[in-house]
């Protein structure tokens, strides 16, 4: 199959997600499931890269500022620049793309090679809209938060590795935080958080959902939607910063 | 009752399905034979809208399922039950929550009604003290026996099993196999069973169908079974010593 027709299918795909769930009741619990399994069960990996990450930037910002002629607090305005820009949105919807997407396709793909899908199907169930639309809702709505949280993180990650290493100071480097604030730069973050949210739920799905074998092509679907969810997340993360930013 | 006019399934080149005619009547175990990629599966399959046939009909107690409004395919996909090879239960779910999400989906039953049905249907096929298990902590046979408790749970009037006694041992197979008769008689279902196992041919075939690449090769009861001289019926049915000595022996008791 070439890629015009993946497009096409995924488009066809969509179109049965986006229908009106059948009944309310279940959807609600489907929905409180994912968000559990596909936000709250990311919160710890997301807050501990975004630590580590922050701390990083700060420093290597710190390592290579050393004129005297460039204020301290550079320091803390570049990387709040970077995590808000790029780090949080882009680098830790990388990170959900593996985490999260392996996970989506395996679920969904175990479940079309043990005939629960066909079951679902049988008894009159749109499978599609049952299965992926409470994953798009939890990921679209779960992860902005998410992602906030990141940035929070990050830029105090930033500011502890100044303090302990010595390498600026902590005031200087919320001095910098405070610098130039534009809060355009947190909507740009979060639009392009909500179409990569879009993109970990609906591809790895698609991914799981026309999976065609036993294990071993489940496997393989796994890694095939990580790695078309990253390269769509990059492309996206372009055209959005050229739309946006430009 | 269920009547299939002149099938006809294919896949790219392949045909799968070359122009099948058959009825299966209520409250009788119709059973469909044949080696493996004889077509039984997509047959299966076809009949219960899984695979959309090319040509041919398929006709619902005299309703079409191609002329069915969306309202009607609604109503007529919960008049199905369908038992899968491998029980197809949801893994993340108990076996109450299996058996109950039919009743949650299509009903508006209190919570208590649902749990009433689903105590009957699950002491039906004789799993109690079960509710709160998973399917992996379950045995195949008492997965197969949920599997059959959430298909009956709507109290379909049809019932659709693919090979329900694959990997079961022989006397979980004959208990499987009593079962889906004894709720085909007691329900008057109209009931379809995708089998290799002679055993459930010679114990609950009430109408057998011998496919054999695509086509309807012979139809008859498990008595005519025993008496045609379809080669093709016969070196598929006896091709072990044990069930060419019951054959033989059936003859000579009737004098064939």
């Amino acid at each position: 199959m070439n890629y015009i027709e993946h497009i096409g299918k995924y488009y066809l795909m969509l179109k049965q997600v986006f229908r009106r769930p059948q009944k309310a009741r279940i959807f609600y619990d489907a929905l409180l499931r994912e968000v559990e399994e596909l936000g709250l069960k990311s919160i710890g990996i997301i807050l501990f890269i975004s630590f580590f990450i922050g701390g990083v930037i700060a420093l290597q910002t710190a390592l290579n500022l050393d004129s005297a002629f460039i204020p301290e607090s550079l320091i803390g305005f570049a990387a709040k620049r970077s995590i808000i820009l790029e780090f949080a949105p882009t680098f830790c919807s990388i990170i959900l793309a593996g985490k999260v997407g392996s996970y989506i396709t395996s679920s969904i793909g175990t479940m079309r090679v043990t005939e629960q899908i066909d079951a679902l199907e049988v008894m009159g169930i749109n499978s599609l809209n049952h299965l992926v639309l409470p994953k798009v809702i939890a990921t679209v709505f779960f992860y902005p938060f998410l992602i906030t949280l990141g940035m929070v993180l990050g830029m105090f990650g930033g500011w502890l590795a100044g303090v302990l290493s010595g390498l600026f100071s902590g005031v200087s480097y919320i001095e910098g935080l405070q610098t130039d604030f534009n809060p355009f730069l947190i909507a740009y973050s979060l639009i392009k958080t909500l179409a990569f949210a879009f993109l970990i739920a609906t591809v790895p799905s698609y991914h799981g959902y026309y999976v065609k074998g036993g294990s071993i092509a489940v496997g393989k679907a796994s890694t095939q939607s990580v790695v078309w969810t990253t390269i769509l997340i990059v492309i996206t993360n372009y055209l959005l910063t050229q739309m946006l930013l430009t | 009752m269920i009547e299939v006019k002149d099938l006809r399934k294919g896949f790219g080149n392949v045909e799968v399905l070359k122009g099948i005619s058959t009825t299966f009547h209520p409250g009788k175990t119709n059973l469909i034979i044949g080696q493996s990629g004889a077509g039984k599966t997509v047959f299966l399959k076809s009949l219960i809208g899984l695979h959309h046939p090319e040509s041919g009909s398929i006709a619902f107690d005299g309703r079409l399922n191609t002329n069915f409004t969306i309202e009607e395919k609604r109503q007529w996909r919960q008049e199905i039950g369908m038992v899968f090879q491998g029980s197809a239960l949801f893994d993340s779910q108990t076996v109450e929550e299996n058996v109950i999400f039919p009743l949650k989906m299509f009903t508006n039953q209190t919570q208590s009604e649902m749990l009433d049905r689903v105590n009957f249907v699950l002491d039906r096929v004789n799993l109690k003290q079960s509710n709160h298990r998973f399917p992996a902590e379950l045995s195949g046979g008492m997965q197969k026996r949920v599997a059959i408790a959430r298909a009956i749970v709507m109290k379909p009037k049809y019932l659709f099993c693919d090979e329900p006694n694959s990997g079961l041992d022989p006397q979980t197979a004959i208990v499987i196999d009593n079962l889906i008769q004894e709720i085909t008689e007691e329900y008057q279902i109209t009931t379809v069973i995708n089998t290799h196992d002679m055993n459930s041919v010679m114990e609950i075939g009430e109408k057998i169908i011998f496919l054999k690449d695509g086509i309807k090769e012979w139809e008859g009861s498990s008595e005519e079974m025993f008496k045609t001289d379809n080669e093709a019926v016969v070196n598929f049915v006896y091709s072990s010593n044990l069930f060419k000595k019951v054959r033989q022996a059936y003859l000579n008791e009737t004098n064939l």
